[in-house]
């Protein structure tokens, strides 16, 4: 059975071809990665998530109505080259996780479960359980960018240093 | 481990480990509160990092969004713009001048 899913690649391609741009974007394409077994059993790995949701972490209380919609007023999450990963506690109350910006289709989702797209309180879950053995102190959120040198020489080396220090051993990455 | 909602981009890229859910993009760690889901495709990705010995195993969860599949064919369709309603606008807006631009043949 052949499995049926969007593709995204083609489609965005014929998408912006019909509004005039003649150029493609260039997808990264690797023909392999680097691999690391599990040392030990997951009930004694450290766990950190990885993002690249649209979202912010609000104060507590959450934000006014007026700054919600200037927020959500950006239109954008594209990064610069600037070094982009923010900390998240991996203990932040979820109600403090809020969506701001979609660079892609929400007419059939609209983003209002953090846990679809960055499960803070299902791995909390899993450690309370002693499926998992523990979280890293900070999860990590990046922007998305359209430049692949910059994800490679900028952010990524960033995140494998917070994850070193922090003595992880199991990432999670959560693309949006 | 990487969740992802884009098979495509995902296999093209190349990850150590992958788990694909069939779902519209947003949602790659499963459908919103749907708690017994979301751990179902977490699950899936704990027993895949127990088990993998290589990089590039993929693993399709058998979850689907919705009954038909309207919702793939609706994607980057002029049905449904994805964009926010001044971005949309000055998008048509630019469509038409390039038609016009263009002439009718083309379009």
């Amino acid at each position: 059975m052949s499995i049926e899913f969007v593709r995204y690649i083609d489609k965005t391609r014929e998408y912006y071809h019909r509004q005039g741009y003649d150029r493609s974007y260039n997808w990264a394409h690797n023909e392999t990665s680097a691999f690391t077994p599990l040392s030990k059993p997951l009930s004694e790995s450290r766990v950190m998530l990885i993002s690249t949701a649209g979202f912010t972490l609000s104060p507590e209380g959450g934000f006014s109505e007026s700054e919600l919609k200037e927020l959500k007023k950006g239109g954008s999450n594209m990064g610069s080259y600037d070094l982009e990963v923010f900390p998240v506690p991996s203990d932040l109350a979820e109600d403090r996780i809020v969506y701001v910006v979609a660079n892609h289709d929400t007419a059939q989702s609209d983003m209002a479960d953090v846990n679809s797209y960055f499960p803070i309180a299902r791995l909390r879950e899993f450690v309370a359980e002693g499926r998992l053995g523990s979280l890293a102190t900070e999860f990590l959120r990046l922007k998305e960018n359209y430049s692949q040198r910059k994800t490679m020489e900028v952010d990524a080396p960033e995140v494998l240093r917070r994850c070193r220090e922090d003595n992880v051993d199991v990432a999670l990455l959560t693309p949006v | 481990m990487t969740f992802s909602n884009a098979r495509d981009i995902s296999t093209s890229a190349f990850n150590p480990r992958l788990v694909f859910t069939n779902y519209p993009l947003g949602n790659p760690a499963g459908r919103p509160f749907d708690v017994v889901n979301q751990r179902e495709i977490l699950e899936t990705a704990f027993q895949m990092l127990e088990r993998a010995t290589e990089a590039g195993e993929i693993v399709d969860t058998p979850h689907q969004w919705s009954e038909n599949h309207d919702w793939m064919r609706l994607i980057f369709s002029d049905e449904q713009p994805f964009l926010s309603e001044d971005a949309e606008r000055d998008r048509r807006e630019r469509l038409e001048k390039n038609r016009t631009a263009k002439g009718p043949e083309s379009k």
